[in-house]
C-alpha cells in the first residue's frame, strides 16, 4: 500500500468518454494491496472497461466476498453501489439483488479462496442458475491474506514459496463454469491488459453468467520458480486462442479480416464480439468442442486464455421464472404488496 | 530508440526544468524544500551561491523558470519561485559569517571591472575570495548599476541592494565610484591581468518625430528619468502623463509617475497588448494601479504651443496601426489607415529600448566589433577579441536581465581565472553532480511526495491607496512564512529523479496502474516520433524527453514521458522489486576556482 493518496492532477491531454468522464472518474480509493499485486492490474482493467463502456457508474453494483480479492472493489468505481458479503457468499447475495432489481449491472469479484474452497458451492448455483452477472476470479492460486497457503487452485505438483509440492487437485474454474453452463466463459491473465480489458467488456455486456478466471500472480507469495501462477510461468505457457475485440453496437466496425479469420458474436444488447483467431478450428460458440479442447492443452500444460465460450442466444434466470420486466423498486405499493385477498387466493391454490 | 543514459548530467538536469531554464542553474526544488523546513538561511545560501542577488532577484528577476515550469503544465499556473526566493531572503538570520573572505594573502592577479552591475559583482564575488585584487569602476555614487538605478524603490527596497552590494563590496574589492572608465586604452594601459566589461546597456532609445526638440522640455528617456528618480534629481512629474513603450521599463515608468504627481497615466504601446515586451504579470501591476495600457497606437508628431524659448509640450499624436498578412502571408503590423488621435499630456516619457554604447572602446586596441557595432565575444567563454577583455551581462549581447548578467557574471570569473593562470579558457569545468535514493522506508521518502492541491497562491500586496502615496512604499508585501510553506508545497521536486532498472523490472504493470499522469508504457521499441504517439497518453510535448529502459524479458521497453510526471514516487512505491527508484539528482554548477568533481 502507499501512504498518500492518488494525486488527483490528471494528464492535461485525458480523453472524455460519451458521458464526459475520463479513466480517473471510474478509479476507487489508492490500493492497500501489496506493491506489484495481480489483482491491481485487474482493478485497472475493470475500470478501463467501464471508461470505454460509457457506464454510468450508478448502473453498476459490484460484489465480493473475502480475501484480497474481494478487497478489491474498493479500488476501482467508487460512485457505483457495492456489496462486501461474508466469506463464499457473493454469489448468493449478487442473485437476491439481481432477483430485486434486473436494471443494474452486476459484477461480481471473487478469488480463488472465496469461490473454489468457501463458496464454491454458492459459485456452482449461480452459475447454473443463469443468473445475469459478470462474475470474475481473481486466481492466484495461493491464499495470500494467511501467508502462502495452497488454495483449491493450486496446481497438483506446484510448489508453495517454501518449496513444499501440491499433492491436490486443482480445481478448474474454468471448467466448472463450462461444465455448470455459463454462457460466456474467458480466461485471462492480469499482465495482458489488451486481452482483458476487451473480455471484461464483453461479459459486462452479455446476458446471462459470464465468468472470467483471471490469473493474477500474487507478488508476496506465489511469484516464485515452482509457481504455476507466477508472472514468468504464466507468459512461458499462456496460448491465446483468439483475441477480442468489443465493438458496441452504434460504432461502425474499422478493422478488415480476412475472411474466416474471425468470428463474429452479436449479442443481446447489439454489441459485436468479433474474434480474431489465433488457433486455428477453436470455435467459441461449440461448448462440448471448448470443453475438449481445453482438456487437451491442459494436459500438455498450457495455460489456455482467451473468449473460451460464448452463447449467443444466451438467457438469464428472470427469463427462465418469468418475473416481472420492471425492478421491484419501480413498482406501486399495491403491486408489490396486494393485499390479504390475493394471499388467500394463493393459498387456496396450494390447498 | 536507445536505451537513455541517465549518467549524463544533461539528462536529469532537463528534467528540472526550473533549474534547466534559469541561466544560473539554481537547484530551485532544494532550496524550496529547504524554505518548506523553516531552513530559511540555507535556502538564501544555496540561492546566493548560484544567483548571487536572491533578495533583489526574489523581487525583480525575470524567472525565466515560472513558465518552465512544470506544474504550470498540470494545472494552471507554475510555482510562484521566484518569490519564494524572496521568502527565503526575507526571514534569514544573519548569515554574514556563512560568507566567503578575500584570504589575506592575495594571489598578486589584478582584474578591473567596469561598471558596478550585477555582471561586474557576480564576477569579483567569485573571484576575491580567491585572491583577486578586484578593482570595480561606476560612474554612479554607489553600486548595483541598473538595479539601482532603472528598478524603482517600490519594487524593490533600497536597503536590500545595499545589503546585498554589501556582501560583495564586503570581500575587500577597491570600489571606485563616481569613476566612469572613458577609454579602454587608458585601462588597458594599466597593470591590470584580465578586465571584465560589465557596463550595461545604458542608452535609453530615443524617439525622432516631430516636435521632438520643441517640447523636449518635458519629454525624457525612461531609462535616464528613471535613473534620476533613484538618485532623487527627479521627486515630480507632471499631472497627465503618456508613457510610450511596451517593455518593464515602461511599466516602471509609468508606476513610478503615478507616485510623483501623475494622475492620469497612460502607457501607449504600437504593438498588441500580447506582443508586449513586458512580463505579464508586470502589465497586470501597473493595470491594478489604475494604468490604461492602449494597444496599436504609433507615436507619429509631439505637439506642442509656444514659440521658440517658451514652448510646451501639449500632446502626442498617433496613427492607428493593427495586423495584416501581407502576400507572402508574413504577419505585419501596418498603419490601418484610420484617422489619427491625438492624446494630451503634459509630460512624455520615452521607453522604446535600449541600446549598447561603446563610445569609450577605441578601435584600435585588439577588439573587434560586429556589423551590429558590439563588440565579439565569445558566448561560452565571454572573451572578446582581446584575449585580456572580457563581456558580460547586458554589455555582451544586448539587454537582458539580471539573472543572465549573473550567469554571465560566473562564466566569466571561470574565464578570467583560468585566463591568468595560464590554461585554456575553452575547457570549461563540468557541474558537480550528486544523485542519491531517498529511500527511507516501505514506502517513505525523505521528501514530501504528497501533491499539494493548492492554486498558486497570491503575494498580499500593500493596500492601493497607501502604496501610491510614495515612491519608497514597497508594493508586494511578500508572502508570510505561512502564505510561503503553502505556496512550497506546490513544487513537484522534478530533482526527485524517478530512475528506472531494467534488470529488476518484472512487468507486473504496476507503475502504469498507479501513475496518476499516464507517464508509463510498456511497449516494443520503435523510433521516437513513432513511440511518441503510441504511449498511454501521447506525447506531444516534444521539448520534454522520453525515458527509454533497455528491452525487457517479454521484449518490451519501459517508455516514460517526462512531460507532466509529478514525481510523486507513486511508481516506486507500487514497485515490488525496486525497479524504479526516486534519487534525488543535485546539480551544482562549478564556479571560478571550484574543484569540478568531488567535494
Amino acid at each position: 500500500m502507499t501512504y498518500i493518496a492518488k494525486p488527483r492532477l490528471h494528464h492535461p491531454e485525458l480523453p472524455k468518454n460519451a458521458l464526459g468522464f475520463t479513466r480517473r472518474d471510474y478509479e476507487g480509493r489508492v490500493s492497500t494491496l501489496c506493491a506489484g499485486c495481480g489483482h491491481d492490474s485487474i482493478s485497472a482493467s475493470i475500470v478501463q472497461a467501464c471508461f470505454e463502456l460509457d457506464l454510468q457508474p450508478h448502473r453498476l453494483a459490484k460484489l465480493s466476498g473475502i480475501g484480497c480479492s474481494s478487497k478489491t472493489p474498493d479500488y476501482f468505481l467508487s460512485h457505483s453501489h457495492g456489496f462486501n458479503t461474508v466469506h463464499g457468499r457473493m454469489p448468493s447475495v449478487l442473485t437476491g439483488a439481481n432477483l430485486a432489481n434486473r436494471d443494474l449491472i452486476y459484477l461480481g469479484v471473487s478469488g480463488d479462496g472465496d469461490s473454489a474452497s468457501i463458496g464454491l458451492g454458492q459459485f456452482a448455483h449461480s452459475i447454473r442458475r443463469g443468473v445475469n452477472m459478470a462474475y470474475i476470479v481473481e486466481n492466484n492460486g495461493v491464499y495470500g491474506l494467511t501467508k502462502g497457503q495452497f488454495s483449491a487452485t493450486s496446481d497438483k505438483g506446484s510448489k508453495s514459496k517454501k518449496g513444499v509440492v501440491n499433492t491436490d487437485s486443482a480445481i478448474d474454474m474454468v471448467m466448472l463454469a463450462l461444465q455448470l453452463g455459463a454462457t460466456y466463459v474467458a480466461r485471462s491473465f492480469s499482465g495482458d491488459k489488451a486481452q482483458l480489458v476487451p473480455l471484461i467488456k464483453g461479459a459486462i455486456a452479455h446476458r446471462g453468467p459470464a465468468f472470467i478466471d483471471c490469473i493474477s500472480p500474487c507478488i508476496a507469495f506465489n511469484n516464485h520458480a515452482g509457481s504455476t501462477k507466477s508472472f514468468d510461468y504464466v507468459r512461458e505457457h499462456n496460448e491465446a486462442v483468439n483475441r477480442l475485440d468489443y465493438i458496441t453496437g452504434r460504432a461502425p466496425i474499422h478493422a478488415a479480416y480476412e475472411p474466416g479469420e474471425t468470428i463474429e458474436v452479436t449479442q443481446h444488447d447489439g454489441s459485436v464480439l468479433k474474434l480474431r483467431k489465433v488457433a486455428a478450428d477453436y470455435d467459441p460458440r461449440d461448448r462440448i468442442a471448448a470443453m475438449a479442447f481445453l482438456q487437451e492443452r491442459d494436459a500438455a500444460g498450457e495455460i489456455v486464455t482467451g473468449l473460451l465460450h460464448v452463447d449467443p442466444d444466451s438467457h438469464d434466470l428472470h427469463d427462465h421464472l418469468g418475473t416481472v420486466s420492471a425492478p421491484l423498486n419501480r413498482l406501486p405499493d399495491d403491486a408489490l404488496v396486494p393485499g390479504s385477498a390475493a394471499l388467500e387466493k394463493i393459498n387456496g391454490a396450494l390447498r | 530508440m536507445e536505451p537513455t543514459n541517465t549518467e549524463a548530467p544533461e539528462y536529469f538536469h532537463k528534467v528540472v526544468d526550473c533549474q534547466w531554464a534559469c541561466p544560473a542553474h539554481t537547484p530551485v526544488p532544494e532550496y524550496i524544500r529547504l524554505i518548506a523546513a523553516g531552513r530559511y538561511s540555507d535556502a538564501y545560501m544555496v540561492n546566493w551561491k548560484s544567483n548571487v542577488f536572491p533578495g533583489i532577484l526574489g523581487r525583480t528577476c525575470d524567472r525565466p523558470c515560472e513558465p518552465a515550469c512544470r506544474r504550470g503544465r498540470v494545472e494552471e499556473e507554475p510555482v510562484a519561485i521566484c518569490r519564494l526566493k524572496r521568502v527565503a531572503a526575507d526571514n534569514k538570520d544573519d548569515i554574514t559569517a556563512r560568507l566567503p573572505k578575500a584570504p589575506e594573502r592575495k594571489n598578486g592577479f589584478r582584474v578591473a571591472c567596469v561598471g558596478a552591475g550585477p555582471a561586474s559583482l557576480a564576477v569579483a564575488r567569485d573571484l576575491a575570495p580567491l585572491g583577486y585584487h578586484v578593482t570595480v569602476f561606476d560612474g554612479d555614487p554607489k553600486g548595483g548599476g541598473m538595479i539601482r538605478t532603472q528598478i524603482p524603490r517600490f519594487r524593490l527596497p533600497e536597503e536590500v541592494i545595499d545589503e546585498e552590494v554589501g556582501y560583495i563590496t564586503g570581500l575587500g574589492l577597491d570600489m571606485k565610484y563616481g569613476q566612469r572608465i572613458e577609454s579602454l586604452k587608458a585601462l588597458l594601459a594599466e597593470p591590470y591581468d584580465a578586465i571584465f566589461v560589465g557596463s550595461g546597456a545604458p542608452r535609453g532609445r530615443d524617439l525622432d518625430v516631430p516636435g521632438r526638440e520643441e517640447a523636449r522640455a518635458n519629454i525624457h528617456i525612461g531609462i535616464d528619468w528613471l535613473s534620476n528618480v533613484s538618485f532623487g534629481h527627479i521627486e515630480k512629474i507632471g499631472k497627465r502623463v503618456i508613457v510610450l513603450g511596451g517593455g518593464n521599463t515602461a511599466m516602471d515608468c509609468c508606476r513610478t509617475s503615478r507616485r510623483l504627481g501623475g494622475e492620469d497615466v497612460k502607457v501607449i504601446v504600437r504593438s498588441g497588448y500580447d506582443e508586449m515586451k513586458a512580463s505579464p504579470w508586470e502589465k497586470e501591476d501597473a493595470q491594478h494601479e489604475g494604468i490604461p495600457i492602449l494597444n496599436f497606437l504609433a507615436p507619429k508628431a509631439f505637439t506642442y504651443e509656444g514659440t521658440n524659448g517658451s514652448t510646451r509640450l501639449t500632446g502626442v499624436v498617433f496613427q492607428k496601426m493593427g495586423w495584416t498578412t501581407d502576400d507572402k502571408g508574413k504577419r505585419r503590423l501596418l498603419p490601418t489607415g484610420e484617422p489619427d488621435q491625438h492624446f494630451e499630456c503634459d509630460d512624455v516619457l520615452v521607453a522604446i529600448g535600449q541600446e549598447n554604447a561603446f563610445p569609450w572602446i577605441e578601435r584600435d586596441v585588439g577588439l573587434e566589433f560586429d556589423e551590429w557595432d558590439m563588440p565579439k565575444v565569445d558566448p561560452v567563454t565571454l572573451q572578446s577579441t582581446n584575449p585580456k577583455v572580457f563581456f558580460g551581462g547586458d554589455a555582451a549581447f544586448g539587454p537582458k536581465n539580471i539573472i543572465w548578467a549573473v550567469a554571465h557574471g560566473h562564466d566569466a570569473a571561470i574565464s578570467i581565472d583560468r585566463f591568468c593562470r595560464g590554461q585554456d579558457v575553452g575547457l570549461r569545468p563540468p557541474p558537480n553532480v550528486l544523485q542519491s535514493s531517498q529511500k527511507m522506508g516501505i514506502h517513505e521518502w525523505s521528501y514530501d511526495n504528497d501533491i499539494s492541491n493548492d492554486e498558486r497562491h497570491r503575494v498580499p500586496l500593500l493596500e492601493k491607496d497607501k502604496a501610491l502615496s510614495s515612491i519608497k512604499f514597497e508594493v508586494e508585501l511578500g508572502f508570510d512564512k505561512g502564505l510561503g510553506y503553502a505556496e512550497t508545497q506546490r513544487c513537484l521536486n522534478c530533482d526527485v529523479q524517478t530512475v528506472f532498472s531494467t534488470p529488476a523490472c518484472i512487468e507486473c504493470d504496476a507503475c502504469v496502474d498507479i501513475c496518476p499522469m499516464d507517464c508509463i508504457t510498456f511497449t516494443a521499441n520503435g523510433e521516437e516520433s513513432d513511440l511518441r504517439t503510441r504511449l498511454k497518453a501521447p506525447a506531444e510535448n516534444e521539448t520534454q524527453d522520453l525515458y527509454v529502459s533497455g528491452t525487457l524479458p517479454t521484449g518490451r521497453v519501459m517508455v516514460k514521458d517526462e512531460d507532466v510526471c509529478l514525481h510523486c514516487g507513486l511508481c516506486a512505491e507500487r514497485c515490488p522489486t525496486g525497479a524504479w527508484d526516486m534519487q534525488k539528482f543535485l546539480l551544482d554548477m562549478t564556479h571560478a576556482g571550484e574543484k569540478a568533481c568531488g567535494r
